[in-house]
């Protein structure tokens, strides 16, 4: 009984903290003189108020839950991936460049190179810290950060040059931005909304990932190898191998993301000189999402929905309430900070009982009969 | 004599103690059942137990890191609270722990000092420790040298140590907790040298052990703890062995298995000359050259860190050899990654089974694949069979008796035993030709114990190979058909077990050719 509900209590922890991360976020509301209720009000109107309002929260939550698997995929190898950036911005632009190249190939063939595209772009992207990190022990987090710089600078590079929509070459505003699409390159909508079929996409790859990790011998071995590296050594798994396989996929799946934000939301590449012009901040806020799916895949489906809709609410409550802007920044880092420190405390708990646990554990019967005195010492 | 009621370390002696009902509850655990515990002025009282029996609990209370939720300790008849071990200290009582509480970067004295108010305020008064030091060594015999590095000293040097530290701070009572699980049979006879003597002098000693043969020649009196409640207590000379054993585990015990006797086949792993390095980048073994044939236990005696981890490592592919051939079957082995090794059908039980034998936070069905993952039936075309995977965790959860709620439980859950058992079960049901077993009963209870020695012993008799690396003597004489002593990465001898004694191993165990009388030259 006792621990069916602190089962439950667990799983609801992640709700219990984004509840007492708003609650702290009304209090803030309250110094600056808004009514919180009222705000609050607005923001789930903003982000489930409306079918055209979820359809944008889902459209938020898209590029999440994509980085989220790849999160879930590194994160269960022991490897962090803070590079979901600039794995985005890389898979875009590659993927952009195969819709701007082949113009006359059919639809369906360009959409479904394309997404490969970004998928190796980001793979690269991913793999190259990948590397790194198994055969010259550099940290991965450090590694995965500077291909952001490198990434975002290659973009603003390419967006001005090479990669400049032909007609704003010929202008003075230099717009730093791609061509437009051809239309029949569109992802699918679902009409009268913005939702695309990316979002379609990433819950049958949620799916994917997830029979990945636990249904194959890759993921088995990947997780091994995050779990503990000397017993797969000794299980004989190549540890280096999979360390570059995890941070790989982790790259390829923001790649995905990057291409699925051109290809069903943008329709072309622009740069405002930062990643996250383009990205919203899509590969760290996709590291959040996942944590707070509890690194698995089918979880990151809802915990990415909610930070969508977190993003897609605390707008519209920053125009119906004219909330700073800031606030709404402290209120997505308030929801993070209570989240992964939940999740801390959660391991921690867990831990504790497990001890006690350990002490409980009596000693193994023996094989054979027991003696009777001992049969009656367990009654 | 006018101090009768003193210590030679000028200390009040503690004529009696004693523990009454002492009941200590964790949620959902009596880890104490109104246990009585006492002990003399003059005697070395030993608590015997298996794992989680109670007796770390017990003794945690008398120095004050438990509080009891029941009972109380009576000193010299009068009741005292003990809430912390500094009362315990105040009150004489001493405890030396199995792992050291030592800082190996400080000199003895530092760490004698350490903690303590100095008798010059802000200043050291480390001159005054070492005269201090050196009054209590020769009064009991300790020869230590107050100016020596700990990280200078050998494991005994360092035990001495703690009891100095212990006497220093006016122990009168001591608590020696497994003090003799890191010595060699020599060094314990040091350690019981002295302990006699402090018993002679008045100290009260407690000594906690699960060695039947060590509690039996150095306690005056025995006390059994099963289960957190008190089986017994005994004058030790009343008492035989095999009753000690049975009151440890609540049913016979059988000591000495049966061995029955195997044809030695030709030999099935060779090595031949072979050396590598450690981790500290020194080197781990030189030029180690050893035959174990088929149907024969071949026992690795010596003191941890003279190369044992690395014999392992080496021939299961985990470490690169420098030199020298690993030959299987005839076949050379040298230099194959792991994977290649395990397919050549040789299994390998690890030292450290938490480390490298297990995924803690995989399920027991998924640890039971960890070496053969890849293989059909567990994986078909890059997909895990799930079905095959389960029915085999089944299969062997059954079949070896490990205990645990079901497959898919998290081998963290396990009790030591029991992963064991998995480890064990995961190895041998591969039928494998050879098996290097690497201290595969350390930390285990006296059940458990037996079924793996019963199992290794079943593996011989089907004609496997099977190399025990082991730094209990008492299972290498108990299992081996022949002993190799490694020390210094080198093997010392390799004694046939109806020639070798504990004292002739403990010498080569020591770096000593019995013939020769001398320390080999390192």
């Amino acid at each position: 009984m006792r621990s069916r509900l602190s089962t439950l209590f667990d799983a609801l922890l992640p709700v219990i903290a984004t509840l007492a991360a708003l609650a702290v976020g009304a209090v803030m509301l309250l110094f600056l003189g808004i009514n919180p209720i009222q705000a609050y009000g607005s923001l789930w109107q903003g982000a489930f108020g409306s079918s055209n309002a979820f359809a944008e929260t889902l459209v938020k939550a898209t590029p999440l839950l994509l980085v989220a698997l790849g999160i879930c995929i590194s994160f269960r190898g022991d490897v962090i991936n803070i590079g979901g950036e600039g794995q985005m911005v890389i898979g875009a632009i590659l993927a952009t460049w195969v819709g701007l190249t082949f113009t006359d190939w059919p639809g369906w063939l360009v959409i479904t190179l394309s997404m490969l595209a970004g998928f190796v772009g980001g793979a690269v992207w991913g793999g190259i810290p990948g590397v790194l990190k198994a055969y010259f022990n550099v940290n991965e987090i450090l590694s995965t950060v500077m291909m952001n710089a490198i990434a975002v600078q290659l973009m603003n590079f390419l967006l001005r040059g090479p990669m400049i929509d032909p007609s704003q070459a010929q202008l003075a505003s230099k717009i730093p931005q791609t061509a437009r699409l051809l239309d029949a390159f569109h992802l699918a909508r679902l009409v009268p909304t913005r939702l695309h079929m990316g979002a379609l996409l990433a819950v049958i790859l949620a799916f994917v990932v997830y029979i990945l990790l636990w249904r194959t011998t890759l993921g088995y071995r990947i997780r091994a190898v995050g779990q503990n590296p000397h017993a797969s050594r000794y299980a004989g798994i190549q540890v280096p191998r999979y360390i570059v396989l995890a941070l790989l996929l982790s790259g390829a799946f923001a790649g995905l993301a990057g291409a699925v934000q051109v290809f069903g939301v943008n329709y072309r590449m622009i740069t405002d000189g930062s990643a996250s012009g383009f990205t919203g901040s899509a590969g760290f806020n996709g590291i959040v999402a996942a944590l707070f799916g509890q690194l698995h895949p089918l979880l990151s489906i809802p915990a990415s929905i909610l930070f969508g809709a977190l993003l897609v609410g605390a707008n519209s409550m920053q125009r119906a309430m004219q909330v700073p802007s800031a606030l709404i920044t402290a209120l997505n880092g308030l929801v993070v900070v209570f989240v992964v420190s939940s999740e801390i405390w959660r391991h921690k708990r867990q831990r504790k009982r497990m001890a006690v646990a350990a002490r409980e554990e009596p000693p193994p019967p023996s094989a054979e009969s027991k003696k009777p005195n001992q049969a009656e010492a367990g009654a | 004599m006018t101090e009768a009621n003193t210590l030679p370390s000028g200390r009040t002696r503690i004529d009696s103690l004693e523990m009454r009902g002492i009941t200590k509850r964790f949620p959902g655990v009596l880890a104490s059942d109104h246990v009585d515990f006492d002990v003399q002025s003059g005697e070395v009282h030993a608590l015997l137990g298996e794992n989680g029996a109670g007796k770390s609990t017990l003794m945690k209370i008398l120095y004050g890191m438990y509080r009891p939720d029941e009972g109380q300790v009576l000193l010299n008849g009068q009741p005292v609270t003990i809430a912390s071990p500094n009362d315990s200290i105040n009150l004489g009582i001493g405890m030396i722990h199995q792992h050291f509480m030592l800082v190996p970067t400080l000199t003895v004295a530092e760490n004698v000092a350490l903690g303590l108010p100095s008798s010059r305020g802000l200043l050291t008064d480390l001159d005054r420790v070492s005269k201090r030091i050196l009054e209590l060594a020769a009064i009991y015999g300790l020869k230590i040298d107050p100016d020596a590095y700990v990280w200078q000293l050998s494991v005994g040097q360092q035990q001495r140590v703690e009891i100095i530290k212990a006497l220093y701070r006016g122990a009168a009572l001591l608590i020696l907790d497994e003090p003799t699980a890191v010595l060699t049979p020599q060094e314990v006879d040091e350690l019981f040298v002295i302990m006699h003597q402090m018993v002679k002098d008045g100290h009260s000693l407690i000594f906690i052990s699960h060695k039947l043969h060590e509690v039996v020649e150095i306690s005056n009196r025995v006390t059994v703890l099963r289960d957190g409640r008190k089986i017994g207590t005994r004058p030790t000379s009343e008492i035989t062995k095999q009753d000690l054993a049975n009151w440890m585990v609540g049913r016979e015990v059988s000591f000495a298995p049966d061995r029955g006797n195997v044809e030695c086949g030709g030999p099935r792993l060779q090595l031949k000359n072979v050396s590598c390095g450690s981790d500290r980048g020194t080197p781990g073994l030189r030029g180690v050259s050893l035959d174990v044939c088929s149907g024969e236990i071949l026992g690795i005696a010596g003191v941890s860190g003279n190369g044992q981890r690395e014999l392992a490592e080496v021939i299961s592919g985990l470490r690169k050899s420098t030199d020298g051939q690993v030959i299987l079957e005839g076949q050379e082995i040298t230099g194959l990654s792991p994977a290649e090794i395990t397919d050549r059908m040789l299994s390998y039980i690890p030292e450290e089974r938490m480390r490298d034998g297990m995924i803690k936070d995989f399920s027991i069905a998924e640890n039971m694949i960890l070496r053969e993952h890849e293989k059909k039936p567990y994986s078909r075309s890059g997909f895990l069979n799930l079905g095959e995977i389960s029915r085999h965790a089944d299969e062997l959860i059954a079949q070896f008796h490990v205990k645990t709620p079901s497959r898919d439980t998290m081998a963290k859950n396990l009790s030591g035993g029991n992963i064991q058992k998995v480890v064990l079960a995961r190895e041998i049901f591969r039928t494998p030709r050879a098996i290097i077993a690497a201290q595969p009963t350390r930390g285990l209870d006296i059940g458990a114990t037996e079924y793996v020695r019963d199992q290794l012993l079943e593996q011989r008799r089907k004609g496997v190979a099977v190399m025990l690396i082991s730094e209990d003597l008492d299972e290498i004489l108990a299992l081996s058909d022949r002993i190799a002593v490694l020390y210094e990465g080198r093997v010392m001898d390799i004694v046939p077990r109806d020639e070798a004694t504990p004292a002739r191993l403990g010498l080569l165990m020591a770096g000593v050719h019995p013939e020769e009388g001398a320390p080999v030259v390192k």
